[in-house]
């Protein structure tokens, strides 16, 4: 049998179900990889609470009452809150923080006796502050490591989750995407991950950051892994979130072994030029020859207001976070000032020792987009060229099943690189960006590596609902190559 | 167009945020960076779009509301679970400073 960390998240459950080993076992080989937090992934373990869960999943299976992943481990990202672990959202002011309740995406995951997926949780995964970041350098509990290479960023915001599933400390974690924050560091980090359509899964219990962008999605090593996942994630969450789609939970894995042949693959020229560096694109190229290869066609497409999308996403989400944020205020939960003279300068102290500076920032920028007289140009603009980008991918998908990129133009960079220019990073959000304000599906699957044998992310992003087809194109790539089966060194 | 002291004292007040000085600086020359990529945005012609909220929206086609639950209570009553994580709790409720003399 395969060493049990080294097993993904199919293996594990078949292993659990045949009874080759037990979730107690299971759960205490990756508690004993987690030892001494590598990378700095962890913000919360409790070995107490993670065994008290297997030993639950191993009576469930004993009994017959196993859930479809019984048994299996997952981490949290941070943002997702937690009855059992502290949820900080990677952030001071949430220092300590524990909810009264388990958020609907951790709940479907979990205990079966709760109509969940049977899974056990290893504990909470490090995160840019609120979601905010593309490097995992904004947490307030310090950087993550990649560990491909240890002085390199492993992307963000949900650079715990991805560093944790690169390094084996768990076979699958959950991510939240808001402008690529499940692309990103699964590409940089060499794992496969997927941000569904926008309101398949619920957002109830996971900590706002910008509403109309947020959505949860599995990260873990294959295509394969991540269709189960999805398929325990997603679904009708009515009663609880606003945004959650009116649309039945789906089975993800059924359209795995689809083939290829025919398929229309959409090469958006935006995605192609001179920003792209020349070892992320020649892992894209050699990626689209297989595809190729396997019976789908190759179709140029324009989205032409790709550049634009970074405006407009930094306008946007920070709007929703300067609104969403202001409930941390020092009153009903986390961190409140020592020093204070009346209740707006405990509000004022408290926000200003409690958020670190790029969540400030984008409270700011928020804060001033949506001030009278600035509304119009900014604020109403971006949200009118955001359906005109909606609307470019409608176009695109008329000629086209599938839409294929990279996922970033570069691949992970150095610790530290763009500590002073915050913009750097935004930037380089410019191939995610775009289908998160459209709210498309879009995933990121490894195919090889660029420079210093850094992993590489080919993008796939499908229309509305299409998660099965972007799973079964990611399938049907992984069946013929093996970069999502690569680990690092060491490890 | 950029940005002014001014305007970050006003913005960091109606964000309820306390900025020392050389931070309110950093602030500025941070902001007033990222504005530079924002002005493009004013030249695009959006005569007759409509704004986007939500991608719900464009994904149903037609401009729909997003669904309200029946006003009814819903959730029990978990006072001591919810105040657990509060910083000054007293008889069950929360405490501020005083607003009124």
């Amino acid at each position: 049998m395969t060493t049990l960390h080294d097993m993904g998240v199919a293996q594990l459950a078949q292993a659990l179900q045949t009874k080759q080993a037990s979730a107690v076992e299971v759960a205490t080989a990756f508690l004993a990889r987690a030892g001494g937090n590598p990378h700095n992934t962890f913000l919360d373990i409790d070995s107490e609470v993670t065994l008290a869960q297997a030993q639950a999943s191993d009576a469930r299976i004993a009994a017959g009452t196993a859930g479809p992943l019984e048994g299996v481990p997952i981490a949290h990202k941070d943002v997702f809150v937690t009855r059992d672990f502290t949820t900080t959202a990677g952030s001071k002011i949430l220092s300590g923080y524990r909810s009264p309740f388990d958020a609907t995406v951790v709940q479907k995951l979990g205990a079966s006796e709760l109509g969940g997926a049977g899974m056990v949780t290893l504990g909470k995964v490090n995160c840019d502050e609120f979601a905010m970041g593309s490097a995992n350098e904004n947490s307030a509990y310090g950087a993550v490591n990649n560990p491909w290479d240890t002085s390199r960023i492993p992307g963000g915001s949900s650079g715990g989750s991805a560093a944790a599933v690169a390094a084996r400390l768990a076979p699958a974690a959950t991510g939240t995407d808001t402008g690529g924050s499940i692309r990103q560091p699964a590409s940089f980090c060499g794992i496969t991950g997927i941000k569904p359509t926008y309101g398949r899964a619920s957002r109830y219990g996971m900590i706002a950051y910008a509403s109309s962008l947020d959505q949860a999605g599995p990260m873990a090593r294959s295509a394969e892994d991540c269709a189960l996942l999805l398929s325990a994630m997603c679904g009708p969450d009515l009663d609880r979130d606003s945004t959650s789609l009116d649309v039945p939970a789906e089975n993800f894995s059924a359209k795995l072994g689809d083939s290829l042949a025919g398929l229309r693959i959409g090469i958006p020229k935006e995605f192609f030029g001179e920003g792209l560096a020349a070892d992320v694109r020649t892992a894209i190229d050699a990626a689209l020859k297989t595809l190729e290869a396997q019976g789908a066609k190759l179709v140029p497409i324009t989205l032409p207001r790709t550049e634009l999308a970074i405006p407009v996403y930094y306008i946007i989400a920070p709007a929703e976070a300067s609104s969403n944020l202001s409930r941390f205020d020092g009153v009903k939960f986390g961190h409140r000032a020592k020093d204070y003279t009346d209740l707006v300068s405990m509000y004022k102290k408290t926000r200003a020792e409690g958020f670190g500076e790029e969540v400030k920032r984008r409270i700011m920028t928020g804060a001033y987009v949506l001030s009278h007289g600035y509304y119009d140009a900014y604020y109403l603009q971006a949200q009118k060229i955001r359906r005109m980008i909606a609307d470019d991918f409608q176009r695109a998908f008329a000629e086209c099943d599938v839409i294929a990129g990279p996922v970033a133009p570069t691949v992970a960079w150095k610790l530290g690189n763009n500590a002073s220019d915050p913009l750097a990073d935004y930037l380089a959000d410019i191939f995610t960006l775009p289908a998160s304000l459209a709210g498309l599906p879009g995933m990121s699957v490894p195919v090889g590596f660029g420079a210093d044998q850094m992993p590489v992310g080919l993008q796939l992003i499908g229309n509305y609902l299409q998660e099965a087809r972007l799973l079964n194109v990611a399938h049907q790539y992984q069946l013929n190559t093996d970069f999502h089966n690569a680990k690092p060194e060491g490890v | 167009m950029s940005l002014n002291d001014q305007d970050i004292s006003r913005i960091a007040n109606l964000a309820r945020l306390e900025l020392q000085p050389d931070e309110q600086a950093r602030m500025l020359s941070k902001i007033n960076d990222f504005f530079g990529i924002v002005e493009q945005i004013r030249a695009v012609d959006t005569t007759g779009i409509v704004p986007m909220a939500h991608p719900v929206d464009a994904m149903q086609g037609a401009h729909i509301e997003l669904r309200l639950r029946p006003d009814v209570a819903s959730e029990p009553n978990q006072r001591d679970l919810n105040q657990r994580s509060a910083p000054a709790v007293e008889r069950g409720l929360f405490l501020v400073p005083k607003v009124i003399e």
